[in-house]
């Protein structure tokens, strides 16, 4: 079952019980800790914690957050801007040269298919 | 919210679509594009709540898996919860999703007003707070749920004991995920190149026990997290892997899963819990070693010993094609029930009867896009 | 795939329950991996498909139970059914046909006056911002408001059950009066019942209310046009969440308040400032998926929502994210949807937000001439989702 939800500890109502309370944007339930006792960092009111069914699964690493965000606002800056010239220029066709290695972040090459994206600011994104 | 809103930032999602976009069509050919399969059912309600198929390019298709625990308890077991539900004295407790899964003959929904004490409950504790305020009923817990809830309900029967709990006992219909993976890498119809991995399963069982699908089926999987940038970028990740020509098991989820997992949680599992030789699971027909039962040393708590239960299989009506299209062979639209007989208040088969399943996805939010819509 | 076949005893299910003359054969579907001209055929299929499922939706909802459950209260699909099968049918008549949120009558005068009645049942009876009696008055007050009346009689009946507390009911009471008083309202005449312990549930609340139509309003979902904008008058979803909480069964703790109130001086702010408002409806059971569904049918029209613009408490999204509901379908007491020609949009929206029960008023969505009945979400990432019409009581889910 997948339905969990982040939430910071507010409260430890007893440690030998494992029973904590969690806010979650204003909102307070009893949850129990038992599962992440034994997290190595151990466990302490402003921890943030994943959240299922009434109990702590895991602690939630915000360093790990911060990298996924980070990597994700990495992405596809290069490639907007080549999807940006190919819209302008419509009889343009550029097929990938199968003999070029898959590289990331620097390589030109992208091959226009019926799946290139157009760039009409947000409405592009959402198929009729 | 914190660690949800920042992951549903339309404008970082942009840019994933970007990579996606430029990535698939190095890979897609006219008319076959790169398919990726879901397994987990909340990977579908974010999918679709969120309408992340429409914003992905033609060149990327997602097919909805069985990760549903909830859809996939077979009829037979339905009916066996509601047999003991309807027992006198028996108080019968139970997730939400699963008060309108149909067994055989009705709903637990239906049972409840036919008369049977049929409780809703958020938390597997909950159900044992239920028995301890009424020490002359039977309370019983419908635990259903992959990995990530059977600790829960390990927890619960650990504290049952020790408080000397004897009117409390569990229902166990909880499922592993390994072995459905299996079946569908197993299937000759298969058609995927690559897997986004269950999210909240893997906080307890780490990433380890994916290592056979690319091990073994040479197919990439990468463990996801469940707001869309995290599918979002699960899917860069894969079209990455396949790009460079690598297929390895990935983590996009790292903060919440480690690849060895919850090694507390899953002690607690091996101690109350054994696996059952075999279970069947609607749609897939029976998968040994797929299911979890009390140990005998737990048999007290244990409701299938307690009651007597019909025990009788109820095979899935002729009409229903949730095999198929669980396997992402046809979709739902193909089904010759999706939407006629069958539809979310008449679910037939697993696929329709959770939110999750892929028929019933689709059925609420997917339908859209082959609905002529003019853009605001 | 492995595994061995248990042995126990098989029933098979019949098909005779699936006879639908829409079920189609695999061979008229045609279905096969290669297909030469690839995505095109396949995309035509598919719309076959969807639009044989619109035309099995339009169907007169069927009502197969022959229990009640409480699906049937919910406001969603199956009560209509309920209401359709056994209500309608039985009485029969143009004015209920049209299922507004009350009866529009013409008095030999040529005057219109508004009738309107409901049935109160909530548990507990006492929750954060409100009570049953708060309730009671305002739900009524409310429907009239909708059909553009001003409300100014009410009619309360009382089922009481035997050794119900005269303490509790004087407190109920209390709250009736003084939601009457604020609403302008009288209660002019009512009916007492008392019933063997068991027979109901501490106390059920029926009230009936009528008022005067002005010449000129006519609010009717008939009316909506394409290119009109639907706007709500607040924040979303405190009402169910409060209640939800209140029962203490997921034992959450928040600070969430009903906002039940009465609306009809808002009401006539907003028609004074908009008076080319096509249609209003309080987003009580079902929430405002659930009126924008019946707009959207009632009118054929599409509604399209964003996602972005709706407004709701952050501590009401915190707890529906934790329950796994979803705030579109939770309901209010307090709140209405107005579909408002676009030239007015803005007026209607000012007058609203300048109005105590309106400052958090908004719009936030667009009717469209297509898909007819189908009510769409724009999400906040880009993409779309249809919001369709409640199937059963919004279970918290845990999956």
């Amino acid at each position: 079952m997948c339905l969990g939800i982040p939430g910071q500890l507010v409260e430890i109502v007893s440690l030998d019980d494992h029973r904590a309370i969690v806010e979650v944007d204003g909102v307070r339930r009893e949850i129990n800790i038992g599962l992440v006792m034994g997290d190595p960092g151990g466990i302490a009111v402003g921890d943030w914690v994943l959240i299922h069914v009434g109990f702590a699964m895991t602690k939630i690493d915000e360093e790990e957050a911060a990298n996924s965000l980070a990597f994700i606002k990495l992405l596809g800056s290069v490639y907007e801007e080549e999807i940006d010239q190919f819209a302008q220029e419509p009889e343009l066709t550029l097929v990938a040269d199968p003999d070029s290695s898959p590289l990331s972040s620097d390589t030109t090459e992208i091959a226009a298919t019926n799946g290139g994206a157009s760039s009409d600011g947000q409405e592009e994104l959402v198929r009729p | 919210m914190k660690f949800v809103d920042e992951y549903r930032d339309p404008a970082a999602a942009r840019l994933a679509v970007a990579e996606i976009t430029a990535l698939a069509s190095r890979l897609a050919k006219p008319g076959q594009p790169v398919k990726f399969m879901e397994v987990c059912g909340g990977h579908t309600h974010t999918i679709y709540k969120h309408g992340i198929e429409n914003v992905l390019p033609p060149t990327v298709e997602l097919i909805h898996g069985p990760g549903c625990p909830v859809c996939v308890i077979p009829m037979g077991r339905v009916d066996d919860a509601i047999a003991v539900a309807k027992k006198p004295g028996v108080i019968f407790t139970s997730f939400g999703d699963m008060m309108r899964v149909p067994g055989g003959s009705g709903n637990l929904l239906e049972a409840k007003a036919q008369g049977a004490d049929v409780r809703m409950v958020y938390s597997p504790l909950d159900a044992l707070r239920i028995a301890e305020a009424n020490p002359d009923r039977e309370v019983v817990f419908f635990a259903v749920g992959f990995e990530t809830t059977a600790p829960s309900t390990a927890v619960t029967v650990l504290k049952a004991r020790e408080r000397g709990v004897t009117n409390f006992s569990v229902y166990c219909n909880h499922v592993t995920i390994v072995p459905p993976l299996k079946a569908i890498l197993e299937s000759p119809d298969l058609r995927l190149d690559g897997f986004i991995g269950p999210g909240h399963v893997s906080t307890v069982i780490g990433n380890r026990p994916y290592r056979f699908v690319p091990g073994t089926y040479g197919k990439p999987l990468v463990t996801a997290g469940f707001e869309p940038l995290d599918i979002l970028q699960s899917i860069v990740m894969l079209l990455r892997q396949l790009t460079e020509g690598r297929c390895e098991v990935e983590n996009q989820y790292t903060r919440a899963v480690s690849d060895g997992g919850n090694p507390k949680a899953l002690e607690i599992l091996a101690q109350v819990f054994e696996l059952r030789p075999h279970f069947e699971w609607r749609g897939l027909g029976f998968i040994s070693q797929s299911a979890l039962k009390l140990s005998p040393e737990f048999a007290a708590f244990d409701a299938e010993i307690r009651f007597d239960v019909p025990g009788v299989r109820v095979a899935d009506p002729k009409a229903c094609q949730c095999g198929e299209v669980l396997k992402g062979v046809i979709k739902p639209w193909e089904c010759k029930v999706f939407g006629t007989a069958c539809t979310p208040e008449t679910p037939i088969g697993t696929c329709m009867v959770s939110s999750e399943g892929a028929c019933a996805a689709y059925y609420n939010y997917g339908r859209l896009t082959k609905i002529p819509v003019k853009s605001a | 795939m492995t595994g061995v076949d248990d042995p126990g005893r098989t029933v098979g299910v019949g098909d005779a329950e699936f006879v639908n003359p829409e079920v189609i054969s695999p061979e008229a579907l045609a279905i096969s991996e290669a297909d030469s001209d690839g995505g095109a055929a396949e995309s035509n299929r598919e719309e076959a498909v969807m639009e044989r499922i619109e035309r099995w939706r339009r169907h007169r909802p069927r009502l197969k139970d022959e229990l009640i459950n409480s699906a049937h209260g919910a406001g969603g699909k199956a009560s209509a059914a309920l209401v359709d099968a056994v209500f309608v049918e039985a009485f029969r008549n143009e004015t209920l046909e049209t299922m507004a949120d009350g009866a529009v009558l013409g008095l030999p005068s040529g005057e219109r006056i508004a009738f309107s009645t409901d049935s109160y049942v909530v548990k507990p009876r006492r929750f954060p911002g409100g009570s049953i009696g708060h309730l009671a008055i305002h739900g009524t007050v409310n429907d009239l408001s909708m059909m553009g009346a001003a409300p100014s009689w009410i009619s309360a009946a009382f089922i009481i059950e035997d050794g119900f507390s005269i303490a509790e009911l004087r407190g109920i009471v209390a709250d009736m009066a003084d939601a009457a008083r604020e609403a302008g309202v009288i209660v002019v005449t009512g009916d007492t019942k008392v019933v063997d312990r068991g027979a109901c549930d501490g106390v059920y609340i029926t009230t009936a209310g009528v008022g005067l139509i002005p010449p000129g309003v006519n609010l009717d979902a008939r009316h909506i046009r394409p290119g009109d904008k639907v706007l709500v008058s607040g924040r979303i979803g405190d009402h169910g969440v409060a209640v939800l909480i209140a029962r203490g069964d997921l034992a959450l703790e928040a600070p969430i308040e009903s906002d039940t109130a009465p609306l009809n001086e808002l009401v006539e702010h907003l028609l004074a400032a908009a008076p080319g408002t096509r249609f209003l409806r309080d987003a009580t059971r079902g929430g405002v998926a659930t009126v924008c569904n019946e707009m959207a049918r009632d009118a054929e029209v599409g509604v399209t929502l964003h996602e972005a613009t709706l407004p709701v408490r952050n501590m009401v999204n915190g707890a529906c994210e934790i329950l796994g509901i979803d705030p579109l379908y939770v309901a209010n007491e307090g709140k209405l949807v107005a579909v408002v020609p676009a030239e007015e949009a803005n007026a209607a929206l000012a007058a609203m937000q300048a109005h105590r029960l309106g400052v958090d008023a908004a719009i936030i969505g667009d009717i469209t001439p297509e898909p007819p009945g189908i009510v769409v979400l724009r999400t906040a990432l880009g993409g779309s989702r249809i919001v369709d019409m409640l199937v059963g009581d919004p279970l918290p889910r845990i999956c």
